[in-house]
């Protein structure tokens, strides 16, 4: 093959959206696999490690954020489904549901109100300027709320994004190791505290332990949503009134 | 027992069901969006989408065998689907590079905190014997 042929080649190659999506298929079942290998050890999260290898190729091939998602969009398309999907979870386990719906409620108030608070006054603390703080608040929710909220309280909604998936990764990677110390064992109540305080990403670690795990990681996914729309703006003029 | 050879046209013919599930899921995101747009409910679609199909499936008092086998393979590969916004997220790296340390130690310190509280106030909360029903589903 000529030089000629070789470079036309791989321009055909980066400008295919197919590479893109095979990249991260590829890198997200290589991720998998040393996963596995480590005896699932959750700091070495999939997700992270699928993150990693894609930006080290990104990086040593100059590719744009732009082009590697033209190809990857069709992944992040499948969120929607998925989302859509954990109704069947959610029928499966009604049951247990229903009998801890006390608790639910309970759970969902407090550590709603810790996830924000505790950023908010930790951030304060050590001398972060507003927009900084006022974009972490939301963090705990999904990306879609939480960025809305950020916009409405006056935050940056992008800085959000980056805190808020940062969050879920950071609970994707710890949240196991804090249940184990703290005693927590039943896997609805391991599940809900993932999903509550760190949304979609660990709520994908939940399902990977156990369904019941990855159903209460759902239900407090799209709770703690609602629970911070509601929260957030109303802690913000709380703090404001006391300085 | 079925043959191997029946269990191969058995697995052939419900490969054909697969379309039919997927275009539920769609279209049930389809119609959650539809309706966010029409009345400005500050909900994802794809939320919405969740509850009609909850709806169905309690209308229809059981869960087809494609739709949990769709399902489960869309949930237990949940972690791919977050790849793409994820290497979005070194995009805005320079954003946070002066406050890194203090981002940081939030994020720890809050995880810590909200996973510790919230999965202790589950517990104490549950009814007991809430296990032997997490046993009995499994």
């Amino acid at each position: 093959m000529s030089a000629d042929k070789l470079v036309n080649g791989l321009e055909f190659l980066a400008a295919t959206p197919l590479l893109w999506l095979s990249l991260t298929l590829g890198a997200y079942l290589a991720a998998v696999a040393i996963n596995e290998r480590c005896n699932k050890m959750p700091l070495l999260n999939p997700t992270l490690l699928a993150i990693c290898f894609v930006v080290v190729v990104l990086a040593t091939t100059g590719t744009s954020y732009k082009r590697y998602f033209d190809g990857a969009q069709f992944v992040h398309f499948l969120l929607g489904p998925a989302i859509v999907a954990m109704a069947v979870p959610l029928y499966r386990h009604t049951e247990i549901i229903r009998r801890s719906a006390g608790a639910l409620l309970g759970a969902l108030g407090i550590g709603s109100v810790t996830a924000i608070l505790s950023s908010v006054l930790v951030a304060r603390s050590l001398g972060s300027d507003r927009e900084l703080w006022l974009s972490m608040a939301p963090k705990s929710a999904t990306a879609a709320i939480s960025m809305a909220i950020s916009g409405q309280i006056g935050g940056i909604p992008a800085l959000t994004a980056v805190l808020t998936i940062s969050t879920g990764i950071a609970g994707a990677c710890l949240a196991s190791y804090v249940l184990r110390l703290v005693g927590v064992k039943e896997w609805h109540a391991r599940g809900f505290a993932m999903g509550l305080s760190s949304h979609g990403i660990a709520t994908a670690r939940a399902f990977q332990e156990n369904e019941v795990a990855g159903t209460f990681a759902g239900l407090a996914m799209a709770l703690n949503g609602i629970a911070t729309a509601a929260l957030v703006p109303l802690i913000v003029k709380l703090l404001d009134r006391v300085g | 027992m079925r043959s191997a050879s029946e269990n191969t046209t058995l697995a052939w013919q419900e490969g054909g069901r697969t379309l039919f599930t997927i275009f539920v899921l769609i279209t049930l995101q389809l119609i959650g969006e539809s309706i966010v747009q029409v009345s400005g409910l500050p909900v994802p679609g794809a939320i919405i989408g969740l509850i009609l199909l909850y709806a169905i499936l309690a209308w229809r008092g059981e869960i087809p065998d494609e739709m949990s086998r769709t399902s489960s393979f869309l949930l237990q590969n949940l972690g791919v689907l977050f790849v793409p916004a994820g290497v979005g997220v070194i995009a805005y790296l320079p954003m946070i590079a002066t406050e890194w340390w203090i981002i940081l130690l939030v994020l720890l310190v809050s995880v810590i905190a909200t996973v510790a509280i919230t999965g202790l106030v589950m517990t104490w909360l549950s009814p007991r014997g809430i296990e032997a029903v997490e046993a009995a589903a499994r």
